[in-house]
């Protein structure tokens, strides 16, 4: 009894406090960088693509919303195409992590709605941005070597040999 | 004659809703159009100055007991094979008997209406205050037997209702 | 001069369908306010239009009876629901000189009536919904309702044991030095629980226990149908906070005030009462519902009377 009147007041003692609930589209939520919304591809420092159509996202996405197509240039591979759609992405992030040269990342943007459902898949024009994204220095050549006609990758000086991720030894 | 238009109106609905609950098939129609005949008795009451027994005909029989009626109805879950199986029971052979009593009933009725004095009575509204006096003045032993027979109901549902566990079991 | 009668209804029926229809508004924005959110804000000042867009809305809507439904039941129970609670409000005195249709000598006794009959919309609406759901929620309130009537009915006794008469206008003078809220008070938190229970109102809306029997008696309704249901309910909180009014809270009386607005001020905040038990309490288990009835509030209200007629004839003269 003296349970129930005390939550009775408690409750109507909520009346002066604040209001938690953020009025949209008035005051905008202060989202977190890491806040995992609209996917977008970047560029390493140099302005090039950094995708290299390894199709890990497509792989790692649990909905099946990504799509490409690998085309080769000089031994360097690029998505031919690139196709999100956002009408069944889940936001999860997945591909991100997956991504091993940071090309595919999320950004603190979720106000995509649209009327017609087709206008949600985006191409590659549509995802690709100029910059580096969340990973201004990073480019993932410097990191893994090149190869280059006559010279393998850690064959150069002051380079070390590619781990065998095939072996198990140290 | 005293009777008037709401009299007689009331009167009417009251012989249309009963002859409609005997003839219905389903026997949640026939009880609403119990309940209507019931309302409209109460208005009956009401027209010849008894508003308290009006009110508690609505309580008591429309309000209450009805509804119980209603909710074992809605328990039942009557369909189709049960209608039919009824049918079968109804034979002109069941009918005689009590068809003979009703008209026995029927023609004390008659010769009540013919012998009574035709109406002519003013219409005395009879109060609350009356209703109680007479219960509790000339009527008390009535209202006593009748908390008899409802203590003994009392008991014998409580009786009924409890659970009975197997090592109580006689 | 009195307004003709079919004025008098017709602007009944406005008043008090507009009333319940702004009641929606004024509960969500006030369960916001209690749970610390806004509520409907949108449409209009202070979203105050949002009962008019929802009314548009539901009337818009698909009216649909389901094919395995029976059919005249099925229309008939949101009509009984409406009817019952609207009748009641004729005998509701707003002030000394007014109520909707005058004085009845029997009036409490006829809102007792007319609120019994209201069990049958919810056990009719079960029942011809065709639906398990539905089935279970009707029963529980016909179970509930009818439990609850007896405690209702009881613990006003006391009310109409001091005054000695059944006329709500006679309660409500009666009450002109102390309100029966100070005497009777058993009787008034066993009376307001009952009323509770007979709307059919959280943290008692057993009937409908969204969380296990989807909406309950009126999980096959759709469009104006379920709005009818609906408002009745609103209709009906605003009417039990009415009869609390003139039973405990001494009616249209108050200083300074003229009568009617005194009135709607109680009123009002025994509706805002309904809506912060509804904010704060969670629903009992049906069991323990049935026991609160018939355990505590029984005996309660047995005391209640039996205390109030002992008071009565110590006092008696002679």
């Amino acid at each position: 009894m003296f349970g129930i009147l005390r939550t009775l007041w408690l409750t109507f003692l909520h009346m002066g406090h604040r209001r938690v609930t953020v009025g949209y589209p008035e005051t905008r939520p202060a989202l977190p960088p890491r806040y995992r919304g609209r996917i977008i591809l970047s560029r390493d420092p140099d302005g090039l693509e950094r995708c290299v159509a390894c199709n890990l996202c497509a792989v790692a996405c649990p909905v099946d919303c990504i799509s490409l197509q690998k085309a080769e240039q000089d031994g360097r591979w690029y998505p031919e195409y690139f196709r999100i759609n956002f009408s069944r992405c889940i936001f999860c992030g997945f591909c991100e992590e997956a991504c091993p040269t940071y090309a595919i990342q999320l950004t603190p943007d979720f106000e995509m709605s649209e009327y017609v459902r087709p206008n949600l898949v985006y191409e590659k024009e549509d995802l690709l941005i100029s910059g580096t994204g969340k990973y201004p220095d990073y480019s993932f050549y410097r990191v893994s070597g090149v190869e280059i006609p006559g010279k393998d990758k850690g064959e150069a000086e002051r380079e070390q040999p590619p781990v065998d991720v095939r072996s198990l030894l140290p | 004659m005293t009777a008037n238009l709401p009299f007689l109106l009331s009167a009417l609905v009251a012989v249309w809703a009963t002859f409609m609950v005997v003839t219905r098939a389903v026997a949640i129609h026939a009880l609403l159009y119990l309940v209507v005949a019931l309302l409209a008795l109460a208005c009956v009451f009401d027209v010849l100055g008894a508003p308290f027994a009006a009110i508690l005909e609505v309580i008591v029989y429309a309000g209450a007991i009805m509804v119980l009626f209603v909710f074992v109805v809605m328990m039942l879950n009557l369909g189709r094979p049960d209608s039919l199986r009824e049918n079968t029971w109804i034979a002109p052979r069941i009918w005689i008997g009590p068809g003979l009593l009703a008209a026995l009933l029927l023609a004390a009725l008659a010769d009540a209406l013919v012998m009574a004095a035709p109406g002519g009575g003013r219409i005395a509204v009879i109060d609350t205050r009356q209703v109680g006096l007479a219960l509790y003045g000339p009527y008390v032993l009535m209202v006593e037997l009748a908390s008899f027979l409802l203590l003994a109901g009392l008991v014998s549902a409580f009786r009924i209702g409890r659970h009975i566990r197997d090592e109580d079991a006689p | 001069m009195t307004p003709p009668p079919l004025v008098v209804i017709a602007a009944t029926l406005v008043v008090l369908l507009g009333l319940a229809t702004m009641l929606t508004w004024v509960e969500r924005r006030l369960l916001g306010l209690w749970q610390d959110r806004y509520g409907p804000n949108r449409v209009g000042p202070g979203g105050l239009f949002q009962a008019v867009a929802d009314g548009i809305k539901i009337l818009f809507k698909q009216d649909w009876i389901p094919p395995f439904a029976d059919r005249p039941v099925f229309v008939l129970a949101p009509a009984i629901g409406m009817m019952t609670v609207l009748l009641a409000f004729g005998v509701i005195p707003v002030t000394a000189l007014w109520s909707i249709a005058g004085d009845l000598n029997v009036g409490l006794l006829f809102v007792f009536a007319t609120m019994g009959l209201g069990v049958y919309s919810v056990v009719l609406a079960g029942w011809a919904s065709n639906s398990k759901y539905a089935l279970l929620g009707g029963m529980r309130a016909a179970a509930q309702m009818i439990s609850y009537e007896v405690f209702m009915g009881l613990s006003t006794l006391g009310v109409v044991m001091t005054t000695g008469s059944f006329s709500l206008r006679d309660i409500v003078q009666a009450q002109a030095g102390l309100w029966f809220v100070i005497p009777q008070c058993l009787g008034f938190v066993v009376f307001l629980m009952a009323g509770i229970a007979e709307t059919h109102r959280l943290p008692f809306d057993l009937p409908e226990g969204e969380n296990e029997l989807g909406a309950g008696f009126h999980t096959e309704y759709s469009g104006m149908k379920f709005g009818m249901f609906f408002l009745s309910e609103y209709a009906g909180i605003v009417l039990v906070s009415a009869l609390v009014t003139t039973l405990y809270l001494g009616g249209w009386q108050g200083p300074v005030l003229p009568p009617a607005l005194w009135f709607a001020a109680k009123t009002g905040a025994l509706v805002c009462l309904f809506i912060l038990l509804r904010a704060a309490l969670p629903r009992p288990r049906y069991d323990q519902l049935m026991a609160l009835g018939w355990k505590i509030l029984l005996p309660l209200s047995l005391l209640n009377i039996v205390a109030t007629g002992a008071v009565l004839l110590l006092r008696a003269p002679g």
